[in-house]
């Protein structure tokens, strides 16, 4: 239910960039899809009930030094955590390359209608 | 000689955050250091030839660590993208002087080299993402670089449709990993050929397919490239049409689909016609361009077709069980153009910046007779033409020649028909081209325009060069067997790459 609920924001962050004629909100939808993504990548990661996934002493089997089962199987998943903050710095640095794109276009056309923007053909 | 493989993502990447501190004053320092930069990688990518291995990142051991791979595909584009890179670089000492803030753009410059060699040696999907985006941030910022009305506009196309790729990638990404628990693609080769394709990993496989094609620009997802491509500083084109759409669209696409998911039935017939879609609508569309670099462009579209038609009929032959021969000579044929298309499209896109910059236009109607005003760059585009044509004994030649041979082989008829069709679309092409820039008569207000000296004319008659020599690496046997067939090698072994990784 929560995966389809997250299809459906990325289908809207898609839709929103497809048809949408103002370049800021082409911005918007891509964003939108980032962070479905994003959301899915954490949901991957996320057990309801679970335990942050560092481990101290009263985790550890102390007679084999191993770490104890119901750790384990209670643990949220690290890694998709590690990758949310990696794409979350991406996508960072791309809205700001958008943006600063959407400026200089406003600056020079004086319009964000894409419609209007249209020397390129052929 | 052993080059441990970050340097390759080190050098241009130290390189690229080294150079803006140099600003306007210490532009000839920073020219001058960009240029070390490329050509040590090139050195350091011939010497990496026929050498395969894996580097795990700060002696974390795969699946734990991030892991680098070197084996014959990696040292292809590892090679490709380093002589384009070179070439491109010492155009730019010339080219570049027309803009301000030259240290900027060798900046962006070798940030997309390090995105770029990263991409082809990474191991983890993840990283390879990462890489991606590196290489694709600094190229949508190279597109917009001159700022103009038209610049802006097609970086913001590219940008839309490039990101928008991404994020179909990251999703595949994220798939991937819930399904297999790994992010590592020997170990998930491994899991898939253990536990077969269910629901998501296919779905997985289709978004890498629409986000790979995006950064490709095959046919239904090429909106972008004939805006960009023309649009951003004549070495940029020539290195986005020479490697950026291989290493982040091709390179990756075989990657993923032959060594990781393994190839199909109906993968083998997507790939075939993607490709032929690209070449013959690529070769129609650029036949009625009037403007020098949109027609490259066009025609760059064509040419990527060839490489992925080679790519996946050899596929196609695999998930059949025909003849690993026939499979594994229409690969070579696809990767071989591959090469040969990195080496003439940049130079023609090169040859394009230099007219353009004697001429300053673009306007194929707007020019014609400057055979005898500009006989080298007349030199080069002649033979980069006769390349892209295919007329021996130049490049394009023998690499059209071998997917015919496959194609035959493979008893498609009517996919060599097709091939030596679009040849003779791109003949039409580029003999307008010859026509109307080099031949008839000179207009008068370009009466008394000269060619640029120096640097410019260096690289264009280097890249000229490798056009005429590349039918070598073909025909003499010791260059074959230690640059193209293990390419090929690595695409016919398929998911056993896994296998070879994690035994390495």
């Amino acid at each position: 239910m929560l995966y389809a609920l997250c299809f459906l924001l990325f289908m809207i962050g898609l839709y929103c960039a497809v048809v949408k004629k103002n370049m800021v909100k082409i911005v918007i939808g891509i964003l939108v899809m980032e962070y479905a993504v994003n959301l899915f990548l954490i949901m991957l990661g996320y057990r309801s009930g679970g335990v942050a996934p560092i481990v101290d002493k009263s985790q550890m089997d102390l007679g084999t030094g191993q770490i104890a089962a119901d750790f384990l199987s209670s643990s949220v998943d690290p890694l998709p955590q590690a990758l949310v903050l990696t794409a979350i710095v991406i996508s960072l640095g791309s809205l700001a390359l958008m943006i600063s794109l959407c400026i200089r276009t406003y600056e020079k056309y004086g319009t964000f209608d894409i419609t209007q923007i249209r020397r390129l053909k052929g | 000689m052993i080059v441990p493989l970050p340097v390759f993502v080190a050098i241009p990447l130290a390189t690229a955050f080294l150079l803006p501190i140099f600003g306007k004053k210490g532009k000839s320092v920073a020219t001058v250091l960009a240029n070390l930069a490329t050509i040590s990688l090139l050195v350091l990518s011939v010497a990496s030839v026929g050498q395969s291995r894996v580097y795990e990142i700060g002696k974390w051991s795969i699946p734990l660590g991030i892991n680098l791979v070197l084996d014959g595909l990696s040292s292809l584009l590892l090679l490709a993208i380093s002589v384009v890179s070179a070439a491109a670089m010492f155009f730019s000492v010339r080219y570049m002087e027309q803009y301000t803030a030259k240290s900027k753009y060798l900046s962006l410059f070798m940030l997309m080299v390090a995105g770029m060699n990263g991409v082809v040696l990474s191991g983890d999907i993840f990283n390879l993402f990462v890489f991606l985006e590196i290489a694709s941030l600094a190229s949508y910022a190279l597109v917009a670089f001159g700022c103009g009305h038209e610049e802006l506009e097609a970086a913001f196309k590219y940008m839309v449709l490039g990101s928008i790729g991404s994020i179909f990638i990251l999703f595949a990404v994220a798939l991937v990993y819930g399904n297999t628990g790994s992010l590592n693609m020997a170990y998930i080769g491994k899991a898939i050929q253990s536990a077969g394709l269910n629901k998501g990993l296919t779905f997985a496989l289709g978004l890498f397919i629409v986000g790979f094609g995006l950064k490709a620009a095959l046919m239904p997802f090429h909106a972008w490239l004939p805006d960009a491509h023309p649009s951003a500083p004549a070495p940029i084109s020539a290195m986005l049409s020479g490697v950026i759409i291989k290493a982040l669209g091709v390179y990756a696409l075989a990657r993923i689909v032959f060594n990781v998911f393994g190839v199909s039935i109906p993968i083998g017939w997507l790939l075939i016609a993607l490709g032929l879609l690209s070449m013959v609508a690529g070769a129609f569309l650029a036949i009625g361009q009037w403007d020098l670099k949109r027609l490259l462009a066009y025609s760059s579209i064509s040419q990527i077709g060839y490489v992925v038609l080679g790519i996946g009929l050899g596929g196609l032959i695999i998930a059949k069980d025909g003849n690993i021969a026939w499979a594994s000579l229409a690969m070579l044929g696809g990767l071989f153009h591959l090469i040969n298309h990195a080496v003439y499209k940049s130079l023609l896109f090169l040859t394009s910046g230099s007219i353009q910059m004697s001429t300053g236009t673009r306007q194929l109607k707007e020019m014609g007779g400057l055979a005898g005003k500009l006989p080298v760059t007349r030199a080069s585009c002649t033979v980069a033409s006769a390349s892209i044509a295919g007329i021996p004994p130049f490049s394009g030649f023998w690499s059209k020649l071998i997917l015919v041979i496959a194609a035959v082989q493979a008893h498609f008829y009517w996919i060599a028909a097709i091939i030596v069709f679009v040849s003779l679309c791109t003949l039409i092409m580029y003999l307008k081209v010859q026509r109307y820039v080099f031949l008839g008569e000179l207009p008068e207000n370009l009466q008394d325009i000269k060619e640029h000296r120096g640097s410019m004319l260096i690289s264009m008659l280097l890249l000229t060069c490798l056009c005429v020599l590349m039918g070598l690496l073909l025909l003499v046997p010791a260059l074959r067997e230690s640059i193209l067939e293990p390419a090929a090698k690595v695409l016919v072994d398929g998911v056993s790459y896994s296998a070879n990784v994690i035994g390495m």
